[in-house]
C-alpha cells in the first residue's frame, strides 16, 4: 500500500490483542478421524510392499501394466484381474530438488533438500511409475533418465505402506 | 432451450452399512458399469461430460475433482464437481444438455460414511463458528427445534411422526436396496431413547454406504439408446437463509421445499400437483420431515399430512404412495447421494422395474431431496415415463 494513503478509519489489531483475548477469539478443532477402505487393488499393493515386492495389474485389452494396481482400466473401462509382479528398479521420469518442507517451512542450513521423483518402474508400461523420493545421491548429479533401485526397510520394520521403500538410489 | 432430457441409464452399488471390501473407486466403478450397461452398453468414451456431487469433509479429502474421473471413465473428459446434494448435480447435468453443449452426461454420487468417525462434527462445522458452534450442541438439536416448532405450527402429533417411521421401515422389507427394514410399532418409536426431544433415536435415519450413477441424454439420443426413457419434466431448487433463528416462515416450515417444488411444477407444466403426481419419493431424513415436506411440496394442505397418513393415503396402496422404497428411514441415509437415490427409486417405478415394491399404472413421480442439517436447501424433480 502506498505510504501516501492514510488509514481512513477502524482500529488496527495487533497479534497481542488476539493472544491476550482483548478481542473475540474462538478456537475449535475438527477432530475427525477417517478410516479409508483401501479396497481390493490398493490392499494387495500394500500387502506386497510389506513383502518387499511391487505388484501391478494388467489390462487384457490395452495391455498396459498399471501402477499403482487397479481393479479396472480407466481407459478401456473393463475389470482387470491379471496381477503382475514388476521389478523394484526403474528410470527417473522427472524429479525436483525441494527446499521447503511439506508445511512450506524452508529447510535449515546444512539440511539435505528433499528429492521427490517419479520413477518409471521396470516391467510396468511406459509412463507408469511410482511417485517416491531419491536418496544416496548428490542432488546435482540426478538426471532424468537415470536408472534407480528401491532401498527397502528391513522386513521387520515394514508395515504395508509406500514408505516400506525408504527411497530409490542410483544403480 | 427446448431440448427434452431423459434418464437412460441407472446403476448402483453398495447399499450396505459398511463396505470395507471395496474402495470408493471400486464401488463407483461397479455402479458406473451397471449404469452404462443399463443404457445399452455405452462406453464412457461416448459420454460427453460428467458431474459428481460430494462434500469434502465427509470423505476426508479436499479438491474433490481429483477423486472423480477414473472410476467413471471420465479421464480426459469435461468433469464438474458439485459441493451439494446430488440432485443439484443432476440439475447441472440437465442444464449441460438443455443448453445444447452436451448430448450425453453422466452424474454420480456416493457415500462412504462408514469411513468417518464423527459425522456430527462435520455437521457441526456447517454452523456458524461465532454464534452457533460455541454453544456446543450436538447438531441434531436443530432437528429437535424444527420438529417441535413444526408440531406446534401444524398441530401434527408425535404419534403421526412415529407412524412415518413405522410405514417406511416396513416398506423397506420388500426393497432389496434397503438395509433398515423392520416391523416396529408406534410404541417402539415413541418410547425409544430421546436424542433431542421430541426427536428420538428411531426418528433418525441410519447411515449407509453406496454409489449411484445415472446417465442423462437429449431426446434424440435417448430414443436411440433405450426403449424406457424416463423424462425429466421439471426441476427446481432453493436455499433459505442459514440463520436458524430467522428462517422464512420459521423453523417449523420447509419454505425451501415449497419454492423448489413451485419451480419444478412450473417447468413440468403441472398445475395441480395432487392430481397430476402419482407417487413421491421425498426426504425423510427425520420422521417429521416427511410430513413437513409433503405439505411444502403441495401434496396436501398445511397440517393435513399427519391425518392423511393415519388414513393410509401414503401407504403403497393409498391415493399418494410416499416412500414406497422405504425412504431414508428404511433404506438408509446416503448423505450427498440421497438425491440420486430418490431419483433412482422413482425412475425404477416409472420403468416398471421396481420388483416387489412396484406400483401399478404410475406415469408421473416426484423426487425431493433436502441437504440435511443444518441446511435449508432442497431440490425437487418431476419425472415421467410419458414424453
Amino acid at each position: 500500500m502506498s505510504e501516501k494513503l492514510k488509514v481512513s478509519g477502524g482500529t488496527a489489531l495487533s497479534e497481542e490483542d488476539i493472544r491476550s483475548g482483548k478481542i473475540f477469539v474462538t478456537e475449535d478443532s475438527l477432530n475427525c478421524a477417517y478410516a479409508w477402505d483401501t479396497g481390493v487393488a490398493i490392499n494387495r499393493y500394500l500387502a506386497e510392499l510389506k513383502q518387499g515386492r511391487i505388484i501391478a495389474t494388467e489390462c487384457r485389452k490395452c495391455k498396459r501394466v498399471m501402477l499403482p494396481p487397479r481393479l479396472f482400466c480407466e481407459l478401456c473401462f473393463i475389470p482387470c484381474n491379471t496381477w503382475r509382479h514388476v521389478k523394484d528398479t526403474g528410470t527417473i521420469n522427472t524429479f525436483s530438488i525441494c527446499h521447503v518442507h511439506w508445511d512450506a517451512s524452508r529447510i535449515k542450513e546444512g539440511e539435505d533438500p528433499h528429492l521427490p521423483a517419479v520413477i518409471e518402474i521396470d516391467g510396468a508400461s511406459e509412463g507408469m511409475g511410482i511417485m517416491h523420493i531419491l536418496g544416496e545421491v548428490e542432488p546435482e548429479k540426478i538426471k532424468i533418465g537415470m536408472k534407480v533401485q528401491a532401498v527397502w526397510k528391513p522386513e521387520t520394520e515394514r508395515t504395508g505402506s509406500i514408505n516400506d521403500i525408504k527411497y530409490f538410489k542410483p544403480l | 432451450m427446448s431440448k427434452r432430457v431423459a434418464i437412460v441409464g441407472i446403476g448402483c452399488s453398495g447399499f450396505r452399512t459398511t463396505s470395507t471390501d471395496l474402495s470408493y473407486r471400486e464401488m463407483i466403478f461397479e455402479a458406473a458399469t451397471k449404469c452404462y450397461e443399463d443404457a445399452g452398453g455405452i462406453h464412457p468414451q461416448s459420454i460427453d461430460s460428467f458431474v459428481a456431487s460430494s462434500e469434502d469433509f465427509m470423505e476426508g479429502i479436499s479438491i474433490a475433482d481429483e477423486y472423480v474421473p477414473d472410476q467413471l471413465g471420465a479421464v480426459l473428459k469435461p468433469v464438474q464437481s458439485i459441493a451439494g446434494d446430488s440432485l443439484q448435480g443432476l440439475a447441472s447435468a440437465l442444464m449441460q444438455i438443455k443448453t445444447g453443449q452436451q448430448s450425453i452426461v453422466a452424474t454420480s454420487a456416493f457415500s462412504k460414511v462408514s469411513n468417518l468417525s464423527h459425522y456430527e462434527k462435520v455437521a457441526a462445522y456447517a454452523t456458524d463458528p461465532a454464534y452457533i458452534r460455541p454453544l456446543k450442541e450436538h447438531p441434531y438439536f436443530i432437528a429437535g427445534l424444527e420438529m417441535n416448532r413444526y408440531l406446534f405450527d401444524s398441530c401434527s402429533t408425535r404419534e403421526q411422526c412415529a407412524r412415518v417411521v413405522v410405514k417406511n421401515r416396513y416398506n423397506a422389507f420388500l426393497n432389496p436396496r434397503a438395509v433398515y427394514g423392520a416391523k416396529i410399532t408406534l410404541e417402539d418409536v415413541i418410547c425409544a431413547e430421546p436424542v433431542s426431544a421430541p426427536l428420538g433415536q428411531f426418528d433418525i435415519s441410519g447411515h449407509l454406504d453406496g454409489a449411484i450413477v445415472l446417465l442423462l441424454a437429449s431426446e434424440e439420443k435417448a430414443l436411440e439408446m433405450t426403449d424406457k426413457p424416463i423424462w425429466i419434466k421439471g426441476i427446481g431448487w432453493a436455499t433459505d437463509t442459514p440463520n436458524l433463528d430467522s428462517r422464512s416462515e420459521g423453523l417449523g416450515s420447509a419454505h425451501y421445499a415449497k419454492l423448489a417444488a413451485e419451480k419444478a411444477y412450473k417447468m413440468a407444466g403441472i398445475k395441480s400437483p395432487v392430481k397430476e403426481i402419482d407417487f413421491a419419493e421425498i426426504d425423510d431424513t427425520f420422521s417429521y420431515k416427511e410430513l413437513q415436506h409433503l405439505e411444502a411440496l403441495q401434496m396436501c394442505g398445511f397440517g393435513e399430512a399427519g391425518k392423511l397418513l393415519e388414513m393410509g393415503c401414503f401407504e403403497p396402496g393409498g391415493d399418494l404412495p410416499v416412500n414406497v422404497s422405504g425412504g431414508s428411514l428404511g433404506i438408509g441415509y446416503l448423505h450427498e447421494a440421497n438425491g440420486l437415490q430418490r431419483v433412482l427409486e422413482t425412475a425404477l417405478q416409472l420403468r416398471g422395474e421396481a420388483g416387489k415394491i412396484q406400483l401399478t399404472g404410475v406415469e408421473t413421480g416426484l423426487a425431493f431431496a433436502w441437504r440435511g442439517i443444518p441446511t435449508a436447501t432442497g431440490t425437487a424433480v418431476v419425472l415421467s415415463n410419458r414424453l
